[in-house]
């Protein structure tokens, strides 16, 4: 599939503030910045980015616990999300959410969602949205390989089907469902064998590729904008940290097998493949890597000088209040 | 040995060989012992044992469950009966629910209480109601457990307590441990008990230790106990909040106030001799509960009260909650949410006017 130039430095930069985000982000929750737990998603960056340069603001993604990713990809400000995971109120969700909870509407992201499978249907939900507007949007769906267990993701992938909607359900398959191997608790060796089931197309792709992940969901999108129903991409992935920011990964997967992953990064292989083919240059790269070191650094120190959440927040935001004779609003 | 709840472990009278642990080691041993005793017993649920079936790459045991409750029990008991799953919490309750009217005794882990949901029809729909629609032909001795409460900005979809979602309905039990000893008496009751019990670790409370005897035991289900004895008002906790009221009581103590403590411990079935007793000499309550405050199991508890007991009130029920909001990540919002025992205080002083 062809790539503009500009489309190309966008999937760099994606991809490279995704892996500095993360990495600072770990840095920092070492240091007690996070006020909650955080999952990272540094390994997985060309899925994201391969999917999300297929759309606009106007298109709508569910994501997962492991959002942050999706949100960049989507274009949402990273210092607006760091600041969130900090707790304070200049974070997206005015410090409500958290890096579980973290959305951005203005930028057609539904949210990351805490309950496993939760946040497939919503997708689902835009692209009936997008249909019954008729107004050529998509709805895109992130979820992990453990999250294909749910009932959620059945229903859901059946109601797309019958229905004929503009969506496309990515299943992030990073080989892990916390500390559960995919091989274990997945009933096919690949995911997308599933999407038979329900009369869509399942393409298998290199996760660690952003050019496949381009390439298979440009035809989903344009497949999902041209009416003719919903696709499966299962991205085959890996996480390079723990679960969650505390969780040693070594107590049930090898280091070896982490380095042979490695061996793939989605970063060095996008660099080399670019380098070859004469599109963009070593200075080129390193300029668009030092800017956002440089973002991302900003991003940190407007999160640590913002201001926490007023009191009157945690009684915002919702229909109604109540008040308790003595300690006021409860 | 069955242990009268009503009697404080921690007083004198209490003689028994025992050690401090923290809560979650308690929950492993009895967990350990139980299937030990009953080769019925298994446990099942997401990451339980952790790393499932990678035995030729030299990992056996991983996680151990979310917090560590099954940790080590792969070993000696092997992965049929501690039995990693799917993120399919429908699928394995229902089945929990099945193995349970088929001759096993099934605990799952659920990790979080949130996750209740999920399972949600399963066990309103199949584990409440069938020994009683099919006659009293079945019994469903499943146990689940998951951590509950608010703390470290576990933010809003991994810090509810939903008790009094489970002791609305007919047939669901629902226990809330409040040490490392009643968590080991509780547990053990509710593995041999017939029905679902639903058993709340709030996440506060399983790092903390307490005394905890050696031999195995039980406690009743459906009890309270007393952890303060007192005059003046009595104060009722639940899970967490029963150290929040203990905390309360000795501030209390140093503004002349004398509290009672009473620490539900069963919240379905729920205790109402020991709060009737209780308010019959006090004459005055303050009950404490973290959920958000419409139909919470503080509101019904003071129903309680106004119904059996208004004659011997001095003075107005007084409840202290959660605010009516999902709980917030930040954490001075998280904090404000939290009844703390600064509120509790000051909801006593107020009620008594010192
Ligand atoms: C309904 C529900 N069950 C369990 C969990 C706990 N949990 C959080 S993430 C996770 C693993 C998810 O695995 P996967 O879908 O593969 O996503 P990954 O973490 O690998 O990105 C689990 C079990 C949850 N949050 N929600
Ligand atoms: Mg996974």
């Amino acid at each position: 599939m062809e790539i503009t130039p500009e489309k190309l430095r966008w999937i760099y930069s994606t991809m490279y503030r995704i892996r500095r985000f993360e990495e600072v982000l770990l840095e920092q929750t070492a240091l007690g910045k996070s006020m909650g737990v955080a999952h990272t998603s540094d390994g997985e960056e060309a899925g994201p980015t391969g999917v999300c340069a297929h759309l606009t603001d106007k298109d709508w993604i569910g994501s997962t616990h492991r959002g942050h990713g999706h949100c960049i990809a989507k274009g949402v400000d990273t210092s607006g999300m760091m600041a969130e995971i900090f707790g304070k109120y200049t974070g997206l969700c005015k410090g409500k959410g958290g890096s579980m909870h973290i959305a951005d509407f203005t930028k057609g992201m539904l949210g990351a969602n805490g309950i496993v499978g939760a946040g497939i249907p919503l997708a689902v939900g835009a692209a009936l949205t997008a249909k019954l507007k008729g107004d050529g949007t998509v709805g895109v769906s992130f979820f992990g390989d453990g999250a294909t267990g749910e009932g959620t993701i059945h229903e859901s992938m059946n109601l797309a089907s019958i229905w004929k909607l503009p969506v496309i359900f990515v299943c992030e398959n990073n080989h892990y469902a916390e500390s559960t191997p995919v091989e274990y608790a997945v009933s096919v060796p690949d995911i997308a064998d599933r999407a038979a089931a329900y009369s869509m197309p399942g393409v298998v792709v290199d996760g660690m590729d952003v050019f496949a992940v381009y390439d298979a969901a440009g035809e989903a999108v344009a497949r999902a904008r041209a009416g003719d129903g919903p696709s499966f991409l299962e991205l085959k992935t890996y996480r390079y940290h723990g679960h969650y920011h505390a969780d040693d990964p070594h107590t049930y997967r090898l280091p070896e097998e982490e380095e042979l992953w490695k061996a793939r990064d989605p970063l060095p292989n996008f660099e080399r493949r670019v380098a070859e083919q004469y599109l963009m240059d070593d200075v080129e790269m390193e300029r668009i890597r030092n800017a956002i070191d440089e973002e991302i650094q900003a991003a940190v120190k407007f999160a640590e000088e913002s201001p926490l959440p007023p009191l009157e927040e945690l009684y915002s935001d919702v229909y109604v209040n109540y008040s308790n004779s003595v300690l006021g609003l409860r | 040995m069955t242990i009268q709840t009503s009697h404080n472990p921690l007083g004198p009278g209490f003689d028994v060989p025992g050690s401090e642990m923290r809560y979650r080691e308690a929950f492993n041993k009895t967990l350990g012992e139980e299937l030990r005793r009953d080769p019925d017993v298994f446990v099942m649920g997401e990451d339980v044992a952790g790393g499932a079936g990678r035995e030729h790459l030299g990992i056996i045991d991983s996680w151990g469950g979310a917090f560590a409750a099954t940790k080590g029990l792969i070993q000696e008991f092997g992965k049929e009966r501690i039995r990693d799953t799917p993120i399919s919490e429908a699928g394995f309750v229902g089945a929990a629910i099945g193995a349970a009217l088929t001759g096993s005794r099934p605990v799952v882990d659920l990790m979080y209480f949130d996750f209740i949901t999920v399972a949600w029809d399963q066990l309103l729909s199949n584990a409440a109601k069938n020994r009683y629609m099919f006659g009293g032909q079945g019994k469903i001795p499943i146990t689940l457990f998951a951590r509950s409460g608010v703390a470290a900005g576990y933010s809003a979809q991994h810090s509810q307590n939903f008790y009094s979602i489970v002791a609305h309905i007919p047939g669901l039990k629902c226990v809330a441990p409040s040490d490392a000893y009643t968590c080991r008496g509780l547990l053990a009751a509710a593995i041999r008990d017939d029905d679902p019990v639903i058993i709340c670790n709030h996440k506060k409370l399983i790092n903390m230790s307490s005394f905890v005897p050696d031999e195995s035991f039980t406690i009743e289900l459906g009890k309270g106990r007393y952890l303060r004895r007192g005059s003046d008002v009595t104060l009722v906790g639940m899970s967490y909040t029963s150290e929040v009221c203990r905390l309360a009581a000795e501030t209390l103590a140093e503004h002349g106030i004398d509290a009672e403590v009473i620490d539900m411990l069963s919240l379905s079935p729920v205790d109402e001799d020991i709060v009737l007793e209780s308010v019959a000499k006090t004459n005055r309550i303050v009950i404490v509960d973290e959920d958000t405050p419409r139909c919470n199991m503080a509101t019904d508890i003071a129903a309680l009260v106004a119904d059996r007991a208004f004659d011997s009130l001095d003075a107005p029920i007084k409840r202290v909650t959660g605010p009516h909001t999902p709980v917030p990540y930040s954490k001075p919002l998280e904090d404000a949410f939290i009844p703390s025992p600064a509120d509790v205080v000051a909801t006593t002083r107020a009620l008594l006017g010192v």
